[in-house]
């Protein structure tokens, strides 16, 4: 088992085996995270640097947790945003980072396409942890693995995924990912957040969220930035919940075991009522689960590619 | 003396090509013919190529001075040569600016000391280039600029640009006008499509151009006043010249090789070698831009020869900046895009790049006739080439056609009767 590639830098491109292999993967990773005693030597002698020039406390632990429960040494540099205009560059970054001996470098960038940058430059493998509005893999990743792991198959499903499509790079890499894997992708917001030409990437585009929603097997919502109203996008929070949220009513509209998901940190009663984040049907909690395995997953694949190079 | 012998001539002034040989003698052509007799102490071999008009830039960036790093007058004329280039006009947005007849007098003379090719500043419409107050265009006239332009930066001020044309024409001068209308813009980095949604970069509504492209046009047609509209990439920018042309506006414009070559599809794996401003657009832009060259809406080919330092692009594409090294492709370009597709005949791309562009600033360029400056290119037209950034004259590696294969290209460069090219080298 190993994936063919040096770098992880988006679920563009990506094939459907190479996505199956890596679910299958988190499933066996997903039994040490649960299991007493969660440490294996899968990455043994292996060291992860997470280098985040934006702020993030889940994805950056949900990576550290993952390369330490598989016996990596790991690291992590937090560059503030402000630095990234001035001083040091990535590429000089990255090659001082990986003149350590690092054999992965997880980033997160507010830039599209800086990790592509910072992996064409270093030898050491580049995960994406989510750069500028363009893409965040491992996300989709995990929010494919619950649905894989809930609904027992992702091909057919329908997805509806609610809010700022624009701005998200978790809608951009489930948009990739979930029409690959063949399920029916679905995006719904107000037309100032949603991108020119979108359905040609294979989504299709509605304008009223319920029917995004009508007959959905998942509705995923997406956090509003409160930035975009300051911006004029949306004319107030209030009117954005009253046409767009994800609220009880509108959810009757899907299927009845239909899953409600997010990628978090969720604004309750912003993009989504309060009752349905703790209801019974959202999965919000296991995601975060399943980050971890994902994300144990894709470091194991990436340094087995490395391994086998080497050798 | 110099002969040009044997050429296939595209004298800028007839019709069609002709056979010929051109004498030169003090900087000047003073005979065309065939079979030449002449003592010339130097003959080129023209045989199998073609003799034009030495081509003309009406838009370049020659970073000189504040910006040296990038490029300077020397390197940049020396690109220019190669390119075939034999008189550019430079823009105005050095460090310090080019606001002040000083300022464009010290242009002429680190061009006059270090230039390879004639140099014709183009100076400042706004002082500073701020877009606040109006520059002394009269004494920049005086001084010896070609030409009013803010390039880089519109004129976001309505009211300040119309006060701009309106006195301008006083003085016969022409503004060049960098159409973009940067609230549209925000903080997009290329055009806004199917591309800019696939590789989630923010993107630029091509209505920030036409925006502008339609106000300067209204602006002009109110007072009647000529105005040159810079680097046209979209089809509405070229449907709205093409009405106004129709209308009887005063209105010239330009567009650059890359708007013709490349789309935003070349953003893709995000190569900041294709971030430009106005970005690169899409297909159906292409077709538009070709359109407009053939039926005579787009009046020149301009470089927008914007070389910059290695530091400036293998940066994250948001934070890179916006330009291409051009001066060394464009005839390439332009002949493999343009004239072996069929759109443009050699007499019409002449038109484009060297008596065309030579109108619109007024300068004595531009042709081959007897008692003329002998500003000439030979150049071989069957050849094929790869095109390599580390052969670049420019300091400005940044080009998106690095690797790509082109055909038709400049061999000789010759510059008031003086050699600059010989052979494919500059040796100035």
């Amino acid at each position: 088992m190993a994936l063919k590639r040096k770098d992880l830098l988006g679920l563009r491109g990506l094939t459907r085996e190479e996505i199956e292999e890596i679910l299958t993967t988190a499933e066996k990773m997903k039994s040490i995270l649960l299991s007493d005693v969660k440490k294996v030597s899968h990455l043994q002698g292996k060291s992860m640097v997470t280098l985040f020039y934006e702020n993030s406390t889940r994805t950056r632990f949900s990576f550290e947790f993952a390369a330490k429960y598989l016996g990596a040494h790991t690291a992590s540099v937090a560059v503030s945003s402000s630095s990234v205009a001035k001083g040091e560059s990535l590429i000089d970054t990255g090659k001082t980072i990986q003149s350590m001996g690092v054999d992965v470098i997880v980033i997160r960038h507010p830039m599209s396409g800086a990790p592509h940058l910072l992996a064409k430059h270093v030898l050491a493998s580049v995960i994406n942890a989510g750069d500028g509005i363009n893409e965040h893999p491992t996300q989709a990743l995990l929010d494919m693995f619950t649905m894989k792991q809930k609904k027992g198959a992702i091909d057919g499903l329908k997805v509806a995924i609610i809010g700022d499509i624009l701005h998200s790079r978790v809608a951009r890499s489930n948009i990739w990912g979930l029409t690959t894997m063949g399920a029916e992708v679905r995006v719904a917001g107000p037309p100032t957040l949603m991108p020119p030409d979108i359905e040609k990437m294979g989504a299709k585009v509605f304008y009223r969220v319920e029917e995004a929603i009508r007959g959905a097997d998942v509705v995923m919502g997406l956090r509003l930035q409160r930035e975009r109203q300051q911006k004029g996008l949306l004319p107030s929070l209030r009117e954005y919940m009253h046409l767009f949220g994800i609220t009880e009513e509108r959810i009757r509209l899907a299927k009845k075991d239909a899953l409600i998901m997010h990628p978090g940190p969720v604004n309750r009663g912003v993009e989504i009522s309060s009752d349905l984040v703790d209801g019974a049907q959202s999965v919000i909690n296991e995601q975060v689960t399943n980050g971890v395995a994902i994300r144990m997953a894709l470091l194991y694949l990436l340094t087995r590619r490395n391994h086998d190079a080497v050798h | 003396m110099l002969c040009i012998k044997n050429g296939m001539v595209v004298d800028g002034i007839l019709a069609v090509p002709y056979k010929a040989d051109i004498l030169i003698d003090k900087g000047k052509v003073i005979n065309i013919g065939k079979d030449i007799e002449n003592t010339a102490d130097e003959v080129i071999d023209a045989a199998g190529k073609w003799v034009l008009p030495g081509l003309v830039d009406a838009h370049c960036h020659l970073r000189e001075p504040g910006f040296e790093y990038k490029e300077d007058i020397g390197s940049g004329t020396r690109s220019a040569a190669a390119g075939g280039f034999t008189s550019v006009a430079c823009m105005a947005n050095t460090n310090p600016v080019v606001d002040s007849a000083a300022m464009v007098n010290y242009i002429k003379s680190i061009a006059m000391a270090k230039g390879v090719v004639k140099v014709y500043p183009i100076a400042a419409v706004t002082k500073g280039q701020k877009g606040e107050e109006l520059t002394e265009m009269g004494e920049l006239k005086e001084a010896g600029a070609v030409a009013l332009s803010d390039d880089g930066r519109p004129i976001m001020n309505s009211h300040l640009m119309r006060l701009a044309l309106q006195y301008a024409k006083g003085l016969d001068m022409l503004i060049i006008s960098h159409c973009e209308d940067l609230s549209l813009v925000g903080d997009g980095v290329m055009n806004e499509g199917y591309m800019s949604t696939v590789l989630g970069l923010k993107g630029i509504t091509r209505a920030a151009e036409e925006v502008m492209v339609a106000r300067d046009i209204i602006l002009a047609e109110t007072l009647d006043a000529p105005i040159h509209i810079a680097h046209v990439s979209t089809r509405g920018s070229v449907e709205l010249i093409r009405q106004a042309k129709r209308r009887g506006v005063r209105v010239t414009c330009e567009t650059a090789p890359h708007y013709f070559s490349a789309t935003d599809a070349w953003v893709d794996g995000y190569d900041a070698n294709a971030k430009v401003n106005p970005p690169l657009r899409t297909d159906d832009d292409v077709e538009a831009i070709k359109q407009g060259l053939k039926d005579g809406t787009i009046d020149i080919i301009a470089t927008d020869h914007a070389p910059h330092h290695r530091d400036d692009k293998e940066v994250e594409y948001g934070l890179a900046a916006n330009g291409i090294s051009g001066f060394e492709t464009a005839f390439s370009l332009a002949y493999t895009n343009l004239v072996e597709t069929g759109i443009l005949s050699m007499v019409e791309l002449v038109q484009k790049m060297s008596k065309g562009p030579a109108d619109i600033l007024n300068i004595d360029a531009g042709t081959i006739g007897v008692g003329k400056p002998a500003d000439i290119i030979v150049v071989d037209l069957d050849r094929e080439y790869t095109v390599d950034v580390s052969k670049f004259y420019s300091k400005g590696k940044n080009s998106p056609f690095h690797g790509h294969t082109l055909k038709g290209k400049v061999i000789h460069t010759i510059v008031d009767g003086r050699i600059v090219m010989k052979d494919e080298r500059v040796i100035v």
